[in-house]
Formats: structure tokens, sequence, C-alpha cells
């Protein structure tokens, strides 16, 4: 596979691998994708009271793209509010790590994860 | 020494193998002062180039125990293929249309049959037990009046699984049908003698046996009754009538050499050293990490494969992360057609273990140290990928994968 750079550089040096504690509050976790299909990604953000991605960490079962993709969103999110984390788009991860094609599914899957996340968030707001 | 390793290193003899030095020099005469055509038989140019054919052709025939008038060169098994295939199903079309062959082939036999289908042929293809290999029972019960052809290959290409062939082919004669059988994966790592396992259509590359690419043989059996194919190929008669084309004499001198050279191997011993290697990588993994799985079997396989399946990384990941070691993945992240290995799903490996499935194929080269530096980063890499598995922390806490209702995309 013909990779970019920064795809291989995120894969060689992926920031933010690890895991939040899924019980707190703060904490939303979108896990999406499957093991079948050869992708699994979960991306967990932790946010505050004003709405601001104070964390993210990911773990990502899958190709060197997927990996890469996580990893970016996950530098991409924090810092950002809720609101401007849910306005970034495959097509943004996608043209940021020169995905070819046939990859584009993983900054797809990526997009997903950050929604997933913060659906998963947004509902222990409000059953909390 | 890993400074001394000269990397990437290469694990991927099931794909190809490089020319022997011995088969370059044997070669390169053929390219500059005998370049006559085999086919001219009014001088010495030509002379020498058919003299030498004919020394590549009983080289050949010595190493699966056939005469040399059984041999017909081709430009690879693809081509040897199409042409026992195609050319005994069509020869014997009038006496019945049926043939059978396995899931688990080689896309050049499968894709034949396929072919022969759209011509109003018959196939049945045999299914594989977990291990990857037939039942000779399903073979005999599959056989039918107007059965004229079995296909099945030797040693299987990406898991290296070694089929009974002695038994295959004393079914096919009993029954009265053709046995082809596609030798490649097994040449240059397996003692082959046509004659004591019954095979009528034996398929050849040269570079699987350490020889050019671009040339191969089909052995075409003769004796009563005598094994007849239509040629796939029409021109000037060359190869009695079975492959026309200009003989490529410096092709056919490598594969000869390769033959002569794989012989010499298998009968030295040369080939329990790369059963030791691939052993010895096989030993150092699994004494390093937990969940790893072989696909198929280990008794019946040829002694330079190692396919396995690295739960919870995928394939593609893994390559790119040891990729100072050449070797292939049954990913479907690596294959054009983002499926992952029909191979590996016809012996029911689960789709999610295909996608972690990585081919090693050990060769004459390798060396004792190349194995020990691919058995670290291998530990390396793959600790380091499960580190970011999703999957693999799930498991750790005691979550059942399948109880998981994932989002298929």
């Amino acid at each position: 596979m013909g990779y970019s750079q920064k795809v291989i550089d995120h894969y060689e040096n992926p920031q933010n691998v690890g895991s939040l504690d899924k019980a707190d509050p703060m904490v939303g976790t979108g896990l999406v994708g499957a093991p079948a299909c050869g992708d699994v990604m979960k991306l967990q953000l932790k946010i505050n009271d004003d709405g601001i991605i104070e964390d993210a960490k990911f773990k990502t079962f899958g190709c060197g793209s997927a990996i890469a993709s996580s990893s970016l969103v996950t530098t991409m999110v924090k810092g950002k509010s809720v609101v401007e984390a849910e306005q970034v788009s495959n097509a943004e991860i996608a043209r940021e790590l020169a995905l070819p094609p046939v990859k584009i599914h993983c900054s797809v899957l990526a997009e997903d994860a950050i929604k997933a996340a913060i659906a998963d968030y947004r509902q222990k707001r409000t059953e909390g | 020494m890993t400074t001394e390793l000269k990397l990437p290193l290469y694990f991927d003899n099931n794909a190809t193998t490089p020319c022997d030095p011995r088969v370059v020099d044997a070669m390169v005469p053929y390219l500059f002062e005998h370049y006559g055509n085999p086919a001219s038989r009014a001088h010495a140019y030509g002379w020498v180039a058919r003299d030498a054919v004919a020394t590549a052709r009983q080289q050949v025939a010595s190493l699966i125990g056939a005469q040399p008038k059984e041999i017909v060169f081709t430009s690879g098994a693809t081509e040897s293929n199409n042409l026992a295939l195609k050319g005994a199903a069509r020869y014997l079309a009038r006496k019945g249309k049926h043939i059978v062959t396995v899931s688990t082939e080689h896309k050049a036999i499968l894709d034949s049959c396929h072919a022969l289908e759209r011509e109003g042929f018959e196939v049945t293809y045999l299914e594989v037990d977990s291990e990857g290999l037939i039942s000779l029972d399903a073979l005999r019960a599959a056989i039918r009046d107007d059965t004229t052809l079995v296909s099945v290959m030797f040693a299987n290409n990406e898991i290296g699984v070694v089929q009974p062939i002695a038994e295959i082919g004393a079914i096919c004669r009993e029954n009265g049908v053709l046995f082809h059988c596609d030798g490649v994966q097994a040449l240059a790592w397996m003692p082959i003698d046509v004659r004591a396992m019954k095979i009528d259509l034996l398929s050849m590359s040269a570079h699987k046996m350490y020889g050019p690419k671009g040339i191969g043989a089909l052995f075409v059996r003769r004796g009563r009754p005598r094994v007849r194919v239509q040629p796939i190929i029409d021109g000037g008669g060359h190869e009695r009538g079975m492959r026309s084309g200009t003989l490529p004499t410096h092709q056919i001198v490598g594969m000869g050499k390769a033959a002569e050279l794989a012989a010499e191997s298998i009968a030295s011993g040369g080939v329990d050293k790369v059963r030791a290697l691939r052993d010895r990588l096989w030993d150092g993994l699994r004494a390093n990490l937990d969940e790893l799985y072989i696909n198929g079997s280990w008794e019946h396989r040829l002694p330079n494969n190692l396919n396995v399946s690295f739960a919870y990384v995928e394939g593609e990941a893994m390559m790119m992360g040891i990729k100072e070691i050449a070797c292939s993945s049954g990913s479907a992240c690596t294959s054009a057609s983002l499926e992952p290995s029909y191979v590996l799903r016809a012996l029911g490996v689960d789709v999610e273990l295909a996608h972690t499935s990585i081919r090693f194929g050990l060769g004459r080269f390798n060396t004792e140290a190349e194995v020990d530096y691919a058995v670290e980063l291998i530990t390396r890499k793959v600790r380091f990928l499960r580190e970011m598995s999703p999957l693999y922390e799930m498991v750790q806490e005691g979550i059942d994968l399948k109880s998981i209702q994932w989002t298929a995309h």
C-alpha cells in the first residue's frame, strides 16, 4: 500500500493511544466498526462543563490508515468544543492524510467514532 | 549480529524464490554466444540450443520421475494449469463434461474451471476440512460416469497444506479419470514421483524452485492409455503440437538447472535445514506471544510454510510494522478485492482471524540469525499493536467479542 508520509508518521508514532475511564460521566466513548470487517475504532473524549474536549484517547484494530485516521482525530478534536468537533468531516481527515481511494472508509469510520463518542457523552448527561 | 543482515529479510518464498546463482550462471551463455533457435536444424547454433533444451528436459523429468518426452515447456504454471484443464477437458468432451476440483485451489485452476463452465462443462468443487484437507470419500462420491478429470493441488500456496496425492491418484486411476495436479509449491520441498502417485498431468513452475520467472512445464503422461490435451496456443507445432512458440532456451536451461538443484536439496537434507528454520520461527513466536493460531494442518504441510493468525492485530497494520520482513497477509486490506483470503474462509477460519493472518515462506538462503531477528521484531510489534487494539483490551477485561452488536460498515 502506498501511503503518504503522514500516515506512516501517525502509524509509527500514534498520538493519544490509550483509554479513559468509561464510567466517568465526563467521558464519552464511541466504538465503531466490526472485527469481521477488519476495522474497529474506540474513541474516548473527556468533555468539561464548558463543553470543551479536554482529552482524547483511542485504540484501533485496523490497517495503517485506520490507525492513522484515529490518531489524527484525537489531535484534531482536543481543545475544540463539542460543536466544533462534530463538524470534523471524513473529507478533512482523508485530505490531511492523503488517503488512497480504497482507504476512504477509514476516514469515514473516524468521523463516525467522533459522533458516537459525543452521542454517548450526551446520553450520559441526560440520564445523569 | 543484526547489523550484518540484509534488510528487508526475504520470508516470502511461497510467492517466489530468488534465482540460485548457479542457475543464473547456467543461463547466461544462452543469452550471449548460444543464441540459436532450438528449432533451427540446419546449423550449429540451433544444435547447441537443441542439446541444451534436451538436457534441461531430462533434468526436469528426473525431478518428478518422468520421461523427457513427457515434459511440455510453457510460460509458467498459470499456462500449465490452463493447458491441463482446458486441454484435457476439451479433448475428452465427447466422453463426458464433468470435472472435480477443490475450493482452495489456485485462481489459475478455479478461473480455468469457470471458463469451462461457460463452455457447458460442469464442475464439482470439493470442500476442505478445518485442516485444509479434502475427504477421499467425498472425492469418490463426486466422481460420476461423465467425469473425465480431477484436479487437486499438491500443496496450497497460502497455507502450505499437502493433500494425500498418492491416494487421490489411486482413486482416479481406479475410476478411469485423469488426475491433474498443480505441483508448483511442492517442487522444491517434497519428493514427487508421478508414476508412484499415479499423476497424469503435473503443472510446474521454475520460479518457485530457485529458477527464473516466465518458464514452467506441464508433465503429460505417455503410455497406455496416453494422455492427450488439445493445445490452447496454436502455431508452429512446437512441443509435439501441445504448445507452439519458440522455446526460450535460456529460461529452459535455468529451469533445468533449478530442477537438478531441487532434487539434490531434497536428497541431501537441504529441505530439513529449511524446516528447522521454519520451526525455529514458530517456536520463538509462540514462546513470546499468546493467542497465535496456525492456519491449516501442521502435520500435512510444506516444510517451509508458516501461516499464522496474530489475534487482535490486523494483517496490513502488522505488515507495516514488520516492513523489515517481506511476507504476505490474508487480510482484506492487502487484497485488491478487500475480501479476506478465500482459502482461509474455506477452512472455516473466522473472518476476524483471517484479517490477522500472515504467511511466512522460508527458503534455501535464510539463516538462523535472520529468524532470530524476525522473532524479536514480530514480538515487539505484536505487543505494540495489541496495546493499541480495542479488541485485545476487551478480551483482557473478560468481554466476549461475539456478544457485542458491531456496526457493520
